[in-house]
């Protein structure tokens, strides 16, 4: 502990500040690669993408099973989905609520809620959707109820399509809560 | 700036700690004999780094395992690296402990005061060992599971007490679950614990008594600080070089196939620094006995804990006037015994054809079994599930084990072994495919090896006098219609490596289909063909070598849809049991060189 702190250490200053320096660089480089290493396994998930989030056509109901009277019916959506290394074929990935109009065109809405993605319910009392979660209501339609609703904005609308005269296939998509403006999950 | 580090120097007088830690007094001066444990000290942080990354990634369970880290190895950004990193860093970190304990050692730097020092670098050995131990388990891999297995195994036989042991490490009385969650608990919690705590004290108690230099001193003392750090961090510099390069040369750690409790694995070994254990333990036989204890208890037990005893009380035996070159001795003497069971145990190996043979089959199983993750996906059962419905992988071992005491495949049993008897049925590589048509309806080969030699068609059968007596008279004209038969019947069959042929060829098929229904040609005297036949007696050609043809033909060759009551020996597999419809048809399927991926064998006469 007697000898004098580095700066003051009394070899040649040139040779000691390049000893010193070399010291410096190698430390780092020996103390930072195996963290680069790590640090691209850690930031993988950030290149993965959805699967099915461009939103391909799914078969999700037939027409008999929705009610004539407008009032909306929620269905879970099948698809296939790639969970990290496992693949499963055929597994609920959401819901989303189908409704008749009047003039019998269907209106297909995500079931999660654009403001921080929670489930939203149906009451059929009250004839809105309600999210659970922090009050947002919607009309059936799907516009926001109520100026209270802290949802940025509306239900998401789905396109539907209506194959064979009964099969109901939805272009089944999430978009990023918390938004006004629809953006994909991609 | 300075005004900066001043406020917070006066807060944390972290300028006092950086100058005890880097004025460190080094008698003599910087040596390079000094840096293992500064490496040490490097790796380590290197496995803490790079599990922890490794951990956001890991999945311990029996059905996720294997399978995450083969994510980690073949799908993730610089995966392989970092496995490799972590792998040859473990390696690395065994070779310094010994380096760091003959430095120590020769130095004499186990004397007192310095005896609990040496005692916590004892117990970080183990405990590295330890990690290394449960570390080699988490990928669940074959050669970890069956090496793991036999250690585990071998705490069952402490005396008294040693299946609870067992129980306890494995978390249960079979491998499974809480195996994995067990050892990974152990080895990225409780053991990395343990070795902080320990390397805390043993820096601790180092700094306390100071460096023993290595007598004579060359130069007059100076701080840690730069040229011993220097001196360590080229040291570092070198690991971390080595590692690198051995990671990018092998492209990383090496993933077996995943691990099957029910599949023999006679490749498995431990990793080189417990080799000398493996093979120790063939010298030391469970069935005779030594003072009441059986030999195994001996080789697995006493001896290495003899050994460990020594080692613990050489701080003790140096007080003695001889003791430092006893210790010396013992030295030498335990690094002797571990290179030549190393090398025991590697040259027995490399002399050894039979596991090279299981070596190969691994790594072509491993392949094999990426290869289908990425073309299927991993479902939900695990990895295994897709090895076990795979024909590639099953075929030949499913031939070997019902078709091979008769049949052939290229002249051996499906697994490269050659028969051991001379085959009493058809080779039946490349069944139904052209060339093994042209073979069966060539005059010289009906009754050669590869086909009828030794069945009971080869005597007395209308189809060898029709090939041996018609067929050899057959003018030019004739040779091309049988050419068209050939073609046709071996489309009946879709076989996928002919898929293109017969396509192209679609011409030919149909003007054979026509020559095969002919009377001229005479199959259909005896054969069935698309068309009702009343007396069949000979095999149905409609659909023949189709993937339904010859799982209904193995079910039962003695159905009057093929043989009848001339059926030769062959047994009805499918009717009487032997194996069931999935079983048949991964059989149906490896015969047809119909799975996914790997290029299918083109199909050649044997």
């Amino acid at each position: 502990m007697q000898a004098p702190p580095s700066s003051n250490d009394p070899g040649p200053p040139r040779r000691g500040f390049l000893k010193q320096f070399a010291t410096g660089v190698l430390s780092a480089v020996v103390g930072i690669v195996p963290g680069l290493a790590g640090l691209l396994v850690v930031f993988d998930p950030v290149k993965r993408k959805q699967m099915g989030g461009a939103g391909e056509p799914l078969l999700v109901a037939r027409f008999g099973s929705l009610p004539a009277d407008g009032v909306p019916r929620r269905f879970q959506v099948f698809a296939d989905r790639v969970d990290a290394w496992n693949t499963y074929r055929n597994i609920p990935v959401g819901a989303v609520y189908l409704r008749r109009t009047s003039d019998n065109k269907i209106t297909a809405l995500n079931a999660s809620c654009p403001h921080a993605g929670c489930s939203v319910g149906f009451s059929s009392e009250k004839g809105l959707f309600l999210c659970p979660c922090h009050d947002s209501f919607f009309l059936v339609e799907g516009k926001i109820a109520t100026a209270s609703s802290p949802s940025p904005r509306a239900l998401d609308a789905l396109d539907v399509e209506v194959r064979n005269a009964e099969e109901i296939w939805v272009r089944f998509r999430n978009f990023q809560p918390g938004h006004k403006e629809q953006i994909p999950v991609a | 700036m300075r005004f900066l580090f001043d406020w917070l120097d006066r807060r944390t007088g972290y300028r006092r700690l950086m100058h005890e830690a880097l004025n460190e007094n080094v008698p003599g001066g910087a040596r390079w004999r000094y840096v293992w444990g500064s490496t040490l000290t490097f790796a380590f942080f290197m496995q803490v780094v790079t599990g922890f990354a490794l951990w956001m990634a890991y999945n311990p369970s029996s059905q996720t395992a294997w399978e995450s880290v083969y994510y980690i190895q073949h799908e993730m950004w610089g995966g392989w690296l970092l496995r490799g990193i972590h792998h040859y860093t473990a390696q690395f970190m065994t070779l310094l402990l010994v380096l760091h304990l003959m430095q120590v050692v020769i130095d004499g730097a186990y004397k007192a005061p310095r005896e609990v020092n040496f005692w916590t670098g004892i117990v970080l050995l183990m405990l590295v060992m330890g990690l290394s131990l449960t570390g080699y388990l988490l990928p669940w891999d074959q050669k970890g599971f069956w090496a793991t297995k036999v250690a585990t195994n071998i705490a069952a036989i402490t005396p008294v007490i040693g299946p609870e042991v067992q129980k306890l490490f494995v978390g249960g009385t079979d491998y499974g679950h809480h195996t994995l969650s067990r050892f990974f608990a152990l080895h990225a919690g409780v053991l990395p614990a343990l070795i902080i705590a320990l390397i805390i004290g043993h820096i601790y108690l180092f700094r306390r008594h100071g460096l023993t230099p290595k007598q004579p001193l060359r130069r007059r003392d100076a701080p840690f600080w730069p040229d011993q750090v220097f001196c360590d961090v080229v040291a570092c510099l070198a690991v971390l070089a080595a590692v690198l390069f051995l990671t990018v040369w092998t492209h990383g750690a090496e993933l077996g196939s995943p691990a099957d409790p029910a599949e023999q694995y006679e490749a498995a070994r431990p990793e080189w620094y417990f080799m000398f254990l493996f093979e120790l333990l063939k010298h030391f036989p469970a069935s005779k006995t030594f003072l009441g204890l059986n030999l195994e208890v001996w080789g697995a037990m006493i001896l290495p804990g003899l050994m460990v005893g020594l080692v613990v009380l050489m701080p003790l035996i140096g007080n003695w006037k001889l003791g430092h070159r006893f210790n010396l001795g013992v030295l030498a003497i335990g690094l002797g015994f571990f290179g030549v069971f190393t090398w025991l145990g590697y040259a027995k190996d490399a002399a050894n054809d039979s596991f090279k043979a299981a070596k190969a089959a691994a790594d072509h199983q491993a392949e094999r079994i990426v290869e289908l993750a990425r073309l299927k996906g991993i479902p939900q059962s695990g990895a295994l599930t897709l090895l076990r419905e795979d024909p590639l992988t099953q075929g030949p071992r499913l031939f070997a084990q019902h078709c091979a005491s008769c049949h052939r495949y290229d002249g051996h049993d499906g697994l490269g072994r050659p028969g051991k008897d001379p085959s009493s049925a058809p080779d039946l590589k490349g069944f139904a495919s052209r060339e093994w048509l042209a073979g069966l309806l060539d005059p010289a080969r009906i009754v050669g090896d590869h086909y009828f030699a030794r069945t009971r068609f080869a005597e007395r059968s209308r189809m060898v006098r029709f090939v041996q007596n018609d067929v050899a008279e057959f003018d030019e004209a004739q040779k091309a219609m049988l050419r068209k038969v050939i073609v046709a019947l071996s489309a009946e069959a879709g076989l996928p490596a002919q898929t293109t042929l017969d396509t192209a060829e679609a011409t030919a098929v149909s003007e054979g289909r026509a020559l095969l229904a002919h009377e001229d040609m005479r199959c259909t005297e005896c054969h069935k063909f698309r068309e009702y036949d009343e007396d069949p007696d000979s095999p149905d050609l409609t659909g023949y070598g189709s993937r339904e043809w010859i799982i209904a033909f193995v079910t039962n060759p003695a159905h009057e849809r093929f043989y009848g009551e001339r059926n030769d020996r062959m047994p009805a597999f499918g009717s009487d049991g032997t194996l069931d419809a999935a079983t048949l048809g991964l059989l149906a399927d490896w015969l047809r060189g119909d799975w996914p991926g790997s290029a299918a064998p083109m199909p050649s006469a044997p």
